[in-house]
C-alpha cells in the first residue's frame, strides 16, 4: 500500500526525521500557524505532479488560497486532488537522494543513495548510484552507512546528520514492513540541518495485519477490482474485451498471452486459484459480469480441483445469473470429460485447445 | 536421481490438522511420498491418516527421525514455523503458505541459508520426484518418472505443462514449484545447479513470468555453466505495468520484469522458448 506524502512524513516525524513545518489544507482553507512563503503540494500517489500542475509556491496568504483553489479536485494523470499539503519554504544547501527497498535477486534491504538528490532517480546514470545491501539477520550496522556517507561528498557535519537519518528509516523500513522508504531530496540546509522534503513509503499489503495505525486511504484500484479484494479474488482490469477466468495466476498470464496472439486482447484477468467452492465461483463470475466484456474464456485444469466439481458450480451459476455474452470453455485435467458433458449441457462452447479457445474468443470478440 | 528430494525424505507436516493438511497427507502418502510427522500445536496424540501427531517440530524430530518440512500454516504463523523447523534441524523446508509478509520472508530465507538447508517457496505448490517422492499440493496424477526437470514460478501452469509432458510419455526427473511471491528460497539458478548435476536429468525446463530479474539471472548462468538443453515458457507478455497479476511477485515495476526483456535474455542464451504452455512438450520431442 503507497502512503500519500503527508502520511509518509507523519511517520518520518515519529522516527525523528526533520520535516518541514506543514499542515495538511482543504476546502477549510486553513492556513493558520504557518509563515509564508510556503509551497502547496497535490497529495497524489504518483510521481510527475509537478509538471502536472500539483505544486505551486506562494508568498502570501491571499495567493495560497487561490492556488489551494486551482489544486483542489483537479485531476493529475487520473487521481483526483483531494488534499493539499501546505509546507514552508526551507533554505536548501544541497540536495541527496536516499531509499531504502527490496532487492528481490538478494533478497536483502537495498540503500541507495546519490548526490544527486530532487531528480527522478532512474535518470541518474547508474554509476552515480551508491549501493549497499543489509543482512537481514543483523541489520544495518555502521560500516554500512560510513560506506555509503562517506561517497556523498558531504562536510563531516552533514554526514553525521546523513548517517542519522539512514539508521532511522533503515528502522521504518523494518518496522513497517515497508516494500520501499524513498526520500527524494533529503536536504541539508543552509543551517547544516538534514530534512526531508518529499516522502514515498510503501508498506507490504500481506503485512497489513500488524500495522493497525495505518489508515487505508489511499487505492489505485479500480472499484470493481477493490470489490473482487474485500472477496480475495485475484482480478485486474485491462485494456481489452475478452474477461479471462482461470486457475492460477500464470496459468490466467498466458491465456491473456494466448488471446494477443490471437489478435485478442483481454479486458480482466481473473485468478479463481486453486477453488472449486461453488460460492467462489458464483462470486468470481458475478464480478466478470459486472465488468461487461464481449466474450468470457474460461480456462481451468483440473489437478487437485477436479473439472467436473468446478464445472458442475459454473453451470449452477450461468443457469442462474444468466450471463449474457458468449462463453468459451477450455478444461483440462481430472475428470475433464466428464466436466465437458456439464459445460456442453449448460450451452457454453468447449474447445479443445488453448490455441484453439483463444483463437474463437478472440474471433467472437471481433478480433480475427 | 533426482534433485532435492527422493524416496529417502522423511517429512514432518506443520500444520497436519487442518483441511489441508489431512487431504494432502493423504494425497502424498497415495503417491508414496514418507511423511513421518505433523505437527499442530495441542494436538499431540491424535493421528492423520496413521501419521502421528505432535505439538512441537523438535518432538516429531525425535520421534520419527524426521529431516524434511511441509509447511502450510497460515502466513501470519509461517515465520515462527520455518525458525522452528531450522532449529529442530530440519534441513529441507517446502514453505506453502501464500500472503507470507516480504519481510519475514526476507528474514527466513537467509537464515535457511545460514542453517546450509534448501527452503523452496514460499507460495509453492511444492516440489515432485515422480517415482520417489512428492513433497506438497501438486496433483500426483499429472508426473510420469523420466528426464525432464521442471523448475517454475507458477502452479497450474506447471501442472498444464507436466501433463502435457505425460501425454507425450516424456516423464520428469524432478518438477521444483519455486513460488509466485518476489522474495523465495530456492531459484532458478540453485535449480539450473542441481539439474546440471543430476545423471537422470537430459532436459530442463523453466517456466518464468513477468516480474523482478530471476530469468535474466539464469539466462547469464546457463551461458557460462550448463550444457543441458534448456526450454522456458514466461507468462505474462501481455501484462500491463504496474500490476500485480496474481502472484504478490509478478509485477513490472519501475521499468524491471518485463517477459520482453526476460525472452531476450533467454535467446542470447541459446534457450529454446515455447509460445504457448503446450509447445514445451513439443520442443522437448523434437530434442530427445
Amino acid at each position: 500500500m503507497k502512503l500519500f506524502e503527508y502520511r509518509g512524513k507523519e511517520l518520518f516525524s515519529k522516527y525523528g526525521i526533520a520535516v518541514p513545518n506543514g499542515k495538511v489544507v482543504s476546502m477549510d482553507k486553513d492556513f493558520s500557524n504557518l509563515n509564508f512563503p510556503v509551497v502547496l503540494k497535490a497529495q497524489v500517489p504518483i510521481g510527475g505532479r509537478g509538471k502536472a500542475g500539483g505544486i505551486k509556491t506562494s508568498k502570501n496568504l491571499k495567493e495560497a488560497e487561490e492556488k489551494l483553489s486551482k489544486i483542489m479536485g483537479t485531476d493529475i494523470r487520473g487521481y483526483k486532488v483531494g488534499k493539499v499539503l501546505v509546507e514552508e519554504m526551507v533554505n536548501i544547501k544541497k540536495e541527496l537522494y536516499i531509499s531504502i527497498s527490496l532487492d528481490r535477486s538478494k533478497r536483502m534491504p537495498l540503500i541507495m543513495a546519490s548526490a544527486s538528490g530532487g531528480m527522478d532517480i532512474e535518470s541518474v546514470p547508474d554509476d552515480e548510484i551508491l549501493k549497499e545491501w543489509i543482512s537481514p539477520l543483523i541489520g544495518i550496522q555502521s560500516f554500512n552507512i560510513r560506506s555509503i556517507v562517506s561517497k556523498l561528498g558531504l562536510e563531516k557535519e552533514e554526514g553525521k546528520k546523513v548517517s542519522i537519518v539512514l539508521s532511522k528509516i533503515y528502522k521504518l523500513f523494518r518496522d513497517y514492513d515497508c516494500e520501499l522508504v524513498e526520500i527524494n531530496p533529503l536536504i541539508i540546509t543552509k543551517d547544516g540541518e538534514s530534512m526531508a522534503l518529499d516522502s514515498k513509503i510503501i508498506i507490504n499489503d500481506d503485512a497489513m495485519f500488524r500495522h493497525s495505525d495505518i489508515i487505508p486511504e489511499l487505492t489505485e484500484l479500480t472499484s470493481l477490482e477493490k470489490e473482487a479484494k474485500e472477496k480475495g479474488i485475484a482480478f485486474v482490469q485491462l485494456g481489452g474485451n475478452i474477461g479471462v477466468i482461470a486457475n492460477g495466476a500464470g496459468l490466467t498470464m498466458a491465456t491473456l498471452d494466448a488471446l494477443t496472439h490471437f489478435k485478442g486482447q483481454g479486458g480482466v484477468f481473473l485468478d479463481l486459484g486453486g477453488t472449486d467452492d461453488p460460492e467462489k465461483v458464483k462470486q468470481a463470475f458475478e464480478l466478470m459480469k459486472k465488468a461487461k466484456p464481449k466474450v468470457i474464456f474460461l480456462n481451468l485444469f483440473g489437478g487437485i480441483t477436479k473439472c467436473d466439481t468446478v464445472a458442475t458450480g459454473v453451470k449452477a451459476v450461468i443457469t442462474k445469473e444468466g450471463i449474457d455474452c458468449p462463453i468459451i470453455t477450455r478444461i483440462k485435467g481430472m475428470n475433464e470429460d466428464a466436466a465437458k458433458e456439464i459445460l456442453k449441457d449448460a450451452g457454453l462452447i468447449t474447445a479443445t485447445t488453448l490455441q484453439d479457445a483463444a483463437q474463437r474468443s478472440s474471433g467472437l470478440a471481433g478480433g480475427k | 536421481m533426482a534433485i532435492f528430494v527422493d524416496e529417502n525424505n522423511k517429512v514432518l507436516v506443520q500444520g497436519a490438522t487442518g483441511h489441508q493438511g489431512v487431504f494432502h497427507i493423504s494425497e502424498m502418502l497415495a503417491f508414496g511420498t514418507k511423511v513421518v510427522a505433523g505437527v499442530t500445536p495441542g494436538k499431540a496424540g491424535q493421528d492423520v491418516k496413521g501419521v502421528p501427531i505432535f505439538n512441537t517440530v523438535i518432538e516429531g524430530v525425535k520421534k520419527t527421525g524426521a529431516d524434511t518440512s511441509l509447511i502450510l500454516v497460515p502466513a501470519r504463523f509461517a515465520k515462527d514455523a520455518v525458525f522452528e523447523a531450522l532449529e529442530a534441524g530440519i534441513k529441507t523446508i517446502v514453505t506453502i503458505t501464500e500472503n507470507i509478509p516480504f519481510h519475514d520472508a526476507m528474514e527466513f530465507v537467509h537464515y535457511s541459508k545460514y542453517k546450509k538447508a534448501v527452503l523452496i517457496g514460499p507460495n509453492c505448490p511444492g516440489i515432485a520426484s515422480p517415482g520417489k517422492t512428492k513433497i506438497g499440493i501438486l496433483p500426483g496424477s499429472i508426473f510420469l518418472e523420466g528426464n525432464v526437470g521442471v523448475a517454475s514460478r507458477s502452479g497450474t501452469l506447471t501442472y498444464e505443462i507436466v501433463n502435457s509432458l505425460k501425454e507425450k510419455d516424456i516423464g520428469q526427473s524432478t518438477c521444483v514449484g519455486l513460488g509466485g511471491d518476489p522474495i523465495i528460497g530456492t531459484t532458478f539458478i540453485d535449480s539450473l545447479i542441481a539439474f546440471e548435476k543430476d545423471k537422470n536429468t537430459k532436459a530442463i525446463v523453466l517456466v518464468g513470468e513477468i516480474g523482478g530479474t530471476a530469468e535474466e539471472e539464469a539466462a547469464e548462468f546457463i551461458k557460462e555453466n550448463i550444457s543441458k538443453p534448456v526450454l522456458a515458457f514466461i507468462a505474462g507478455r501481455t501484462a500491463p505495468p504496474g500490476k500485480r497479476m496474481g502472484h504478490a511477485g509478478a509485477i513490472i515495476a519501475r521499468g524491471k520484469g518485463t517477459a520482453k526483456s526476460k525472452i531476450e535474455a533467454f535467446k542470447k542464451a541459446d534457450v529454446k522458448l515455447a509460445k504457448f504452455p503446450t509447445d514445451i512438450a513439443d520442443l522437448i520431442e523434437e530434442i530427445i
